[in-house]
């Protein structure tokens, strides 16, 4: 069953177009992560589905109701802000309990529901203090009580894990996984971290200039970009691009393609060989990052920008040797003159 | 890392702040001074930094010999009414100042703007006609009128710095929460916005009680008089009664300094941008 | 990919009423202050402004009508207010440099912490309270030998060579109410500069402070840049305000020692109220408005590379 439905959805800002004719369909229960680059339109996108920005046009429907013209407090849906948005002069629990108290629900069952949401999040000792006296950390955690104890039909996430340091943020991640397993509530979430939206998504969305390129589950946009924004959105290191005519290149005629304008090959795909005619590609070392598990070599072929190699392990191959690089068949992706990716070559 | 300063940078310190105390207290002790100094020390010590001896005769005088009580009533009710109504049209017109874009605002402002540029002088003939027509005049409700009309246009200003001190997710988050605007207004924004507030109802009380210009033009009888016009009265009738007229000076600064010192620190820290973040 | 459209739900709530809430919500808002300020303040200028063109004597209702533009021909012509316009000029100036730096020296004094700066602040910012008519008599009566001590100062100084009212004399006459006026203003400047530097990041000095600034060069660096928007805009409303700004003077000086004081606020004042020429009075003020925005314009304008600036 769908649980939200965007249809031609548009969005301007005065002359600004900022969201471009976008149609998605999120199911019941699916977690849904938001990618693309700053200012493509994702808070926007997101704060639509809220119904904090009016929709300019297009229909936006929970399950069958249409509610473009809704107010927020009317969508049942809970929101977690980037900045947490924590009331200031409430306390921690009066924060948790307050779209309760608003609804005017008996103090009781608003105990309850708090005392729950706080168990959760291992708020239970912190309910007195104000969100000033709150660790960064803490502060998250009331923001996702907050919205926990709503219990609605939907939650958004805008960017919640950008302000905690490394180790929290990697923590919460998992905090946010299981809460998804437990409550099964259909999650939107907007985020900048490629590793967030990897782990967490069951679809991801990537945006670009207010359109979707494409949507996905993480393996399939991993596996099949279908076009070059999205092959070089996603995945760390970057996809390496190497144009058709690069005199580095050395592909057998098997592998290409006479439409193919780029070809790409992830960094974690490529097999480190001596320079000879097997090689597809052949280079010499500049630099070299020695990750412990991983070594990332970077290879001058001739072109502005370095072919990445990442190898598993410690690999002692130094600066300035000229190495060659293998891919699989497989592994390598075909792009046309308009960034379009070729996918006959897969199944031939 | 905190630097000691050198005791002579904070020996200039002190003293640089010990005048600015002196330039602003003094001719406030002067007022004081001349108001309990006896009538017939007044020329003879008249220039002494302290008079040989105290009285309250002159302030006893005032407030049982002339209509000074009636005045500072008048004032009063002047001066909370437009602070009040100030504040609140203010309040609102910030608030949409704030947090809506919408046609015409850009217009809106200038006008505003416009308000505080030309001598208020100009208007005063059209606006006694205006009063007249309205049967407001000689009136403390049509006087309230006017200052919170003159008044708004800055406490607008005031107030939507305040608020855009104060992060638009708050509200947000309240609206996703189950309030309406008008509910995330009053139950998050507004508690947020007091030191605010505050400062601005002080800022308008002042200002209120210190108007002459238009309290001399639609005022004329006595019973209707506020502070500063009755003060100028006693300028003109008692020209040379020094000492009454510093006592009722004396008596007429206390609400607005009292008020004043109250609300000084929430005018700083309302003005600091962010102060209510975190 | 095509679907049928679920029609909403029977709240009657459609679209056209949405938008319409959009559009009109922030005037809901706004339309108390609206109203007022058109009634009160708009129309009444509307009125004042043409007054400017018409000839209208209050003691002579006869000869009044449609002037074209005989007034602004008088204004050029009138002595008084080429005079007066001097001295709007060096009134402004006088009391807004020494208001802005003195508060900008009070900011900075109260922005470290002291042992009873709360208290401090409260005393130096109190003749803000302090009724402008009040503070304009009560520096009347300081400059006053028989009753105030300034004269007497500056004659044991031997700045003067005798205790001689400062305001009777056509040469030095402004500085009273300048004088009043500084006292008077200083607190506005120091409470703003004061918000603005609060609002500056800690951070900032810190990181300064580790890149090698001395206290000078953070001062030049940060405490400036930072304060410079804030200081535009309360600049050009001081500015204006204080050109306005006529009780001081009426009230010390009533524009005299032979019109040596007097400035277009005034002299409006006079205009309007003494000799009941309400059309004159509007021809100067509108001579005053329209120097004001020009430099209210140029401000802005300035402002705006300012904050691009940073
Ligand atoms: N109120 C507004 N008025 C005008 N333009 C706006 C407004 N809000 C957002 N925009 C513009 O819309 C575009 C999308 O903004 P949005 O905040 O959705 O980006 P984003 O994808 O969330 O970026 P980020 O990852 O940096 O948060 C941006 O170009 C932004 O400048
Ligand atoms: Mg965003």
């Amino acid at each position: 069953m769908t649980a939200i439905t965007l249809n031609s959805i548009n969005k301007r800002f005065g002359p600004v177009h900022v969201l471009k004719d976008i149609s998605l369909q999120f199911d019941k229960g699916e977690f849904v992560v938001l990618v693309g680059p700053s200012g493509c339109g994702k808070s926007t996108l997101l704060r639509m589905i809220a119904g904090l920005e009016p929709v300019s046009s297009g229909d936006m429907i929970f399950g069958d109701t249409r509610v473009n013209d809704l107010e927020p407090r009317e969508r049942d849906i809970a929101m977690v802000f980037q900045s947490y948005a924590l009331y200031p002069h409430m306390n921690v629990e009066r924060n948790l309990g307050f779209s309760l108290e608003l609804r005017k629900r008996a103090a009781a069952e608003k105990k309850d529901r708090t005392s729950h949401a706080a168990g959760i999040l291992g708020l239970d000792k912190l309910l007195d203090r104000f969100p000033k006296a709150l660790s960064g950390g803490q502060r998250q955690r009331v923001a996702m009580g907050r919205a926990i104890v709503r219990d609605p039909q939907i939650f958004l996430f805008d960017e919640p894990l950008s302000n905690l340091d490394a180790a929290l943020r990697i923590e919460m991640r998992i905090e946010i996984a299981k809460l998804h397993q437990r409550l099964g509530t259909t999650m939107v979430y907007v985020t900048h971290d490629q590793v967030e939206a990897m782990t967490l998504a069951d679809r991801i969305v990537v945006m670009n200039a207010g359109q979707v390129e494409q949507v996905g589950t993480p393996l399939d946009l991993y596996s099949n970009p279908a076009n070059l924004f999205v092959a070089g959105f996603l995945g760390s290191p970057k996809m390496n691009f190497v144009a058709h005519d690069d005199a580095a290149l050395n592909l057998p005629s098997s592998l290409t393609n006479p439409s193919a304008q780029t070809y790409g090959i992830r960094p974690e795909h490529i097999k480190v060989t001596a320079p000879d005619d097997t090689a597809h590609l052949v280079g010499t070392i500049d630099v070299v990052e020695r990750l412990g598990s991983d070594t990332i070599f970077y290879i001058n072929h001739g072109a502005t920008k370095p072919f990445v190699v990442r190898v598993p392990g410690i690999d002692r191959t130094a600066i300035g040797e000229k190495i060659g690089c293998q891919f699989q068949p497989e592994d390598l992706h075909l792009f046309d003159q308009n960034g379009q990716a070729i996918s006959e070559h897969k199944n031939g | 890392m905190q630097k000691t300063a050198f005791p002579i940078g904070a020996v200039l310190r002190y003293f640089a702040i010990a005048l600015y105390v002196l330039f602003a207290l003094f001719p406030i002790y002067w007022l004081v001074k001349i108001a309990v100094t006896p009538d017939r020390l007044i020329y003879t010590e008249g220039t002494q930094i302290w008079p040989s001896n105290f009285t309250l005769d002159n302030f006893v005088s005032v407030l049982f010999l002339t209509d000074f009580l009636v005045y500072f009533k008048n004032s009063m009710i002047v001066s909370l009414g437009t602070a009040f109504f100030t504040t609140l049209v203010a309040t609102a017109a910030g608030y949409a100042f704030s947090r809506f874009h919408f046609r015409g605002k850009t217009i809106i402002i200038a006008l505003m703007l416009i308000t505080q540029m030309f001598p208020l002088l100009m208007i005063i003939a059209p606006i006694y006609k205006i009063m007249a027509g309205l049967r407001l005049l000689d009136s403390l409700t049509g006087l309230i009128i006017v200052y919170t009309a003159f008044n708004v246009p800055f406490a607008t200003f005031l107030m939507q710095g305040f608020f855009d001190g104060i992060p638009k997710d708050l509200e947000e988050a309240a609206m996703i929460d189950g309030c309406t605007r008008f509910e995330a207004l009053r139950k998050v924004i507004f508690p947020l916005t007091l030191p605010g507030l505050a400062a601005t109802l002080g800022f308008i009380f002042t200002a209120a009680w210190s108007e002459l210009l238009f309290a001399l033009m639609l005022i004329n009888s006595d019973a209707k008089m506020t502070f500063p016009v009755g003060l100028k009265t006693f300028v003109s009738k008692f020209a040379v009664d020094w000492g009454q007229m510093m006592a009722a000076g004396t008596l007429a600064l206390i609400p607005s300094c009292l008020f004043f010192i109250l609300i000084q620190r929430f005018l700083v820290k309302g003005l600091t941008a962010g102060a209510v973040k975190g | 990919m095509t679907m049928a459209l679920p029609t909403s739900p029977g709240n009657g709530r459609g679209r056209p009423l949405k938008r319409f809430q959009w559009l009109v919500e922030p005037y809901l808002y706004l339309s108390p202050a609206i109203i007022l300020i058109a009634l009160v303040i708009l129309v009444p200028l509307v009125v004042g402004v043409s007054y400017a063109f018409q000839a209208i004597d209050l003691l002579n209702p006869f000869e009044t009508g449609w002037v074209g533009f005989a007034n602004f021909e008088k204004l050029w012509a009138d002595r008084l207010f080429w005079k007066a316009l001097t001295n709007t000029f060096w009134w402004t100036l006088g009391s807004l440099f020494f208001q802005f730096f003195l508060g900008l020296g009070l900011a900075l004094l109260l922005n470290k912490p002291f042992a009873g700066r709360g208290l401090v602040q409260g005393l130096v910012f109190l003749p803000w309270a302090v009724p402008a008519f009040l503070s304009g008599l009560n520096w009347a009566w300081l400059f006053n030998p028989i009753i105030g001590p300034i004269p007497h100062w500056l004659a044991a100084l031997g700045i003067m060579e005798k205790p001689q009212n400062i305001l009777a004399n056509p040469e030095l006459a402004l500085w009273g109410p300048i004088v009043a006026n500084v006292w008077f203003g200083i607190p506005f400047f120091a409470i703003t500069l004061l918000a603005a530097l609060q609002s500056i990041p800690r951070d900032l000095y810190e990181a300064a402070a580790i890149d090698g600034a001395s206290v000078w060069q953070s001062f030049i660096k940060i405490t400036v840049p930072f304060l410079a928007p804030t200081i535009a805009i309360t600049v050009m409303l001081r500015t204006i305000w204080i050109a306005n700004f006529a009780d001081l003077i009426y009230i010390m000086t009533g524009g005299g020692p032979a019109n040596s004081t007097n400035i277009i606020s005034s002299y409006i004042f006079t205009t309007a109220f003494r000799r009941l020429d309400f059309a004159y009075a509007s021809t100067l003020a509108i001579a005053l408005l329209v120097l004001l925005l020009a430099y209210a314009m140029l401000i802005l304008q300035m402002r705006k590379h300012l904050v691009k600036g940073i």
